[in-house]
């Protein structure tokens, strides 16, 4: 397929997708934007699900909560999560009046276990130095409007260290199923930067 | 702020199927694995396609099956490339579909190959 004076480096599969996706929209069989709208869906809800499991979990069952703040990298080994994580997890519980928010000022450290992929906004040098410093602005420039009287704290996640947030749940989500709690609890809520 | 973990419709379900079991794609700590964005492109279009009711998902599955399984008895010692299998199945079921005519595609691909990149040969 490539040329021998071809300095582009680009695979022929990469072509051959191309070239497919081109036709497909033109007979009207792929609306325009569908294929973006799938990846960025599964790129979101992929990874966070495993901690969405875990919240609901720890929701439902008190023994399993109280397993989980205490020692986060065992409790989470409950469940059957893909790749082993080697650094400690540690789960802090937002109250009605504490709110935690995870950041990692040195770089981009992550749950990735839990969480999956971090977002863009995660890595970005702005949420990374203001969150520490002024954290209720930011909470409330990403919107999250909190009461002055709720005490928030911040986690600064390293290499060896990683943080989740337990969220508090929703009071119109009581008696719900594990599996449908599951659906409820959001990656911005697990980052702390929603409710 | 937008809750990401229920707007993506019923269809989805906890579990989700279509990324687990037999023929299902490479993942990493609950997360896809695309090596390269042509990779997620060919995952994004057969899930669209999929959604919009041109197959359904157990047909791919089904095909796909059957061609990592060929590609198992016949690669000897090459690398194992799902997305590539995952391509080549897509390309297969809609040419078989009728939905797209294996000479239009090739002559696309042709076209796009042959684009000129700023170079002067």
């Amino acid at each position: 397929m490539s040329e021998p004076h071809d300095h582009h480096e680009t695979p022929p599969q990469a072509i051959r997708a191309e070239a497919l996706e081109s036709l497909l929209m033109e007979k009207g069989l792929l609306a325009a934007g569908a294929v973006d709208a799938v990846i960025a869906r599964y790129a979101e809800r992929v990874g966070p699900m495993n901690g969405a499991r875990v919240v609901a979990r720890a929701w439902c069952d008190v023994d399993f909560r109280r397993r989980l703040l205490l020692d986060g990298t065992a409790a989470i080994s409950e469940f059957d999560l893909e790749g082993g994580q080697v650094e400690k997890l540690v789960v802090v519980a937002n109250s009605a009046k504490v709110h935690n928010v995870v950041v990692c000022t040195l770089c981009s450290c992550y749950p990735w276990a839990v969480l999956g992929l971090p977002p863009t906004w995660y890595k970005d040098p702005a949420y990374r130095s203001r969150v520490v410093r002024e954290p209720r602005s930011v909470l409330r420039e990403m919107g999250l409007d909190l009461q002055d009287d709720v005490q928030i704290r911040v986690w600064d996640s390293s290499a060896e260290v990683r943080y989740m947030v337990l969220p508090e749940q929703p009071l119109d989500t009581f008696g719900m199923a594990e599996a449908d709690l599951a659906e409820r609890v959001s990656r911005d809520a697990m980052i702390g930067v929603a409710r | 702020m937008v809750d990401l973990m229920t707007d993506a419709g019923s269809e989805d379900s906890f579990l989700v199927p279509e990324l687990t079991g037999l023929g299902a794609p490479p993942m990493a700590n609950g997360e896809l694995l695309f090596e390269q964005p042509w990779q997620s492109r060919a995952f994004g279009m057969a899930r669209a396609l999929c959604e919009a009711g041109v197959f359904t998902w157990d047909d791919f599955r089904q095909l796909l099956i059957v061609n990592i399984q060929r590609w198992e008895q016949d690669s000897g010692t090459q690398t194992y490339a799902y997305y590539d299998i995952f391509l080549q199945t897509l390309t297969l079921l809609l040419v078989k579909k009728g939905l797209c005519p294996q000479a239009e595609l090739d002559n696309r691909q042709h076209q796009l190959a042959e684009r000129p990149h700023g170079h002067d040969h």
